[in-house]
C-alpha cells in the first residue's frame, strides 16, 4: 500500500515508475514476500516451459486487469467492486484460455484447471484491490507487468530445480543423462511430484529471506 | 479426453479426495488462505467448516448449471465466469449466515471469510469435476471429500504450527518457508496412501 501513496495527484506518475517496477519485482515479490498465488507456483512447475507458459498467462491477465480496473476506478461503486474485479479478470483468462486452446493445445491440456485457476489466483485480485484503485491506467499496467515479472522469476526458478533434478532435463533436453537410460544421475522422482513442489518454493523462500534479510523479529506478524 | 462420463463409485471418489488426492497436498489448491489461517487449531476447524459446507454446496449448484444450461445452449466458454459467480453470491449468503448466527467464529475468520471467493480449493473442485467428467452423485462426492480433505490437511498443520511456536527454527526459515517444507513432508506422508483406492 504505501508505494500508493500521492501516486493520486501528479499524471502518469512521471517518478513513480522505477519504484512501482522496483516493489513489485523484488521488495514486495509477491510469491516470496506475500506469499499469494503459491497454488499455480507449486502446481504448474513440473517442468521450466509449464512455468514459463504460466507466468506468461499471469502477467497478461495482470496488466489487462489493472489496466481495466484502474480505467474503471471512478465509475464503479464501492460495494460491487469486487465483484467488477472478478468479472473483468475472468474475461481476460477466457481470453488467454482460448488462445492457449487455438495455439498451443497440448500445453493447454497439461495444465488443465489452472488457467482457469487464475481467475482466484490471489495476485491479481491483491493488485486490483491495492494499486489500480487507486492509480492511474498508466502506472497500473506497470504495476501488473512488475509483479507478473516478480512472479515469473520464482516460478521459473521452482521449475528449473523441479525439471532439473526430478527428470534430469531443462525444457525438454537432456542435461544429466539418467540412470534409467544408462547415464550416471539416480532420478529424484520426488521433486516430479508434489512434495518436491513445496520444499523447493520453502527454500527458495528462505533463501530469499537470507538474501534480502527480510526475515526480522518484527516483521514476522506480516508472513 | 473422453466425454464419456466416468464410471467410478462415488465412494472411492469420496476416499481418494479425502486421502490418495488430498486437494491441497496433491492438486495445491487453498494454499493462500492454508498459509494465513493454519496458526491456531481452532481457526483452522472454523475455515475448514465453511470450506466444506461451501464446497458441496457450490458444486452441486454448478453441476446443475453446466450441465442443464451451459451444455445444451453450447455456452461452455462461459464457464469460468459462471462459477466464479456462483461462488462469489453463495460465500455473501454464508457470510451473511455466520454473522448472524456465530459472532465468535466471524470475528475469529476476520476478513478470511470474503476470501473464500478467492480460495482456489473451491473454484478448483468445480472446475476439476467438469475436467474429470463427474456425473452428479460423483460431484457431490468429491466435493465433501475435497472440502474434508482440505480440512483435514489445514488442521494437521494447524496443530504442527502451534507445537513449533517454540521450536528454534533458523532465522531465514521462520515463517511460510518452514511451513512449506513441514507441508511438503505431510504431502508426502499422504503418498503413503496411495494405492488405497483406484479412481
Amino acid at each position: 500500500m504505501s508505494d500508493s501513496q500521492g501516486c493520486s495527484h501528479g499524471g502518469l506518475c512521471g517518478g513513480k515508475g522505477k519504484e512501482t517496477m522496483k516493489a513489485g519485482v523484488w521488495i514486495t515479490n509477491p510469491v516470496a514476500i506475500q506469499v499469494l498465488g503459491i497454488c499455480s507456483a507449486l502446481a504448474v512447475t513440473t517442468t521450466l516451459m509449464n512455468s514459463l507458459v504460466m507466468s506468461l498467462a499471469l502477467t497478461f491477465v495482470c496488466i489487462g486487469s489493472n489496466l481495466f480496473v484502474s480505467l474503471l476506478r471512478d465509475v464503479t461503486p464501492r460495494r460491487i467492486r469486487m465483484i467488477a474485479e472478478v468479472a473483468i479478470i475472468a474475461t481476460f483468462v477466457i481470453i488467454f484460455d482460448l488462445l492457449l486452446k487455438a495455439f498451443y493445445f497440448e500445453m493447454s491440456e497439461q495444465l488443465g484447471p489452472y488457467v482457469g485457476l487464475i481467475i482466484t489466483n490471489c495476485i491479481i485480485m491483491g493488485r486490483a484491490e491495492a494499486f489500480a484503485l487507486q492509480n492511474p491506467p498508466a502506472v497500473s499496467m506497470l504495476d501488473g507487468l512488475a509483479n507478473g515479472i516478480g512472479y515469473t522469476i520464482v516460478l521459473c526458478a521452482v521449475g528449473f530445480f523441479r525439471e532439473l533434478l526430478g527428470a534430469g532435463q531443462l525444457f525438454g533436453i537432456t542435461i544429466f543423462e539418467t540412470t534409467s537410460k544408462g547415464g550416471w544421475y539416480p532420478q529424484n522422482v520426488v521433486m516430479i511430484l508434489a512434495p518436491g513442489a513445496f520444499i523447493t518454493l520453502g527454500f527458495l523462500i528462505a533463501l530469499y529471506n537470507y538474501m534480502s534479510g527480510a526475515n526480522d523479529p518484527d516483521k514476522e506478524a506480516t508472513s | 479426453m473422453t466425454d464419456v462420463m466416468s464410471d467410478v463409485s462415488p465412494w472411492a471418489i469420496l476416499i481418494a479426495a479425502i486421502f490418495t488426492s488430498n486437494i491441497l497436498l496433491t492438486n495445491f489448491l487453498g494454499m493462500c488462505s492454508f498459509l494465513a489461517c493454519s496458526r491456531q487449531v481452532g481457526t483452522a476447524v472454523g475455515l475448514g467448516t465453511a470450506v466444506i459446507f461451501v464446497m458441496v454446496c457450490t458444486t452441486a449448484i454448478n453441476w446443475c448449471i453446466y450441465t442443464y444450461a451451459l451444455v445444451p445452449q453450447e455456452l461452455d466458454h462461459l464457464w469460468f465466469i459462471i462459477a466464479i459467480a456462483v461462488i462469489a453470491a453463495f460465500v455473501q449468503f454464508v457470510e451473511m449466515f455466520v454473522e448472524r448466527f456465530s459472532p465468535k467464529l466471524y470475528h475469529a475468520l476476520g476478513i478470511f471469510l470474503p476470501l473464500i471467493t478467492v480460495n482456489c480449493a473451491i473454484l478448483g473442485a468445480s472446475l476439476l469435476m467438469i475436467t474429470r467428467h463427474y456425473g452428479f452423485w460423483q460431484s457431490m462426492a468429491f466435493g465433501l471429500g475435497g472440502g474434508l480433505g482440505w480440512m483435514l490437511a489445514i488442521v494437521l498443520i494447524a496443530g504442527l504450527r502451534q507445537k513449533m511456536t517454540y521450536s528454534d527454527v533458523p532465522q531465514p526459515f521462520k515463517g511460510v518457508a518452514i511451513v512449506m517444507i513441514i507441508t511438503g513432508i505431510m504431502a508426502m506422508i499422504f503418498m503413503g496412501f496411495a494405492g488405497m483406492v483406484k479412481i
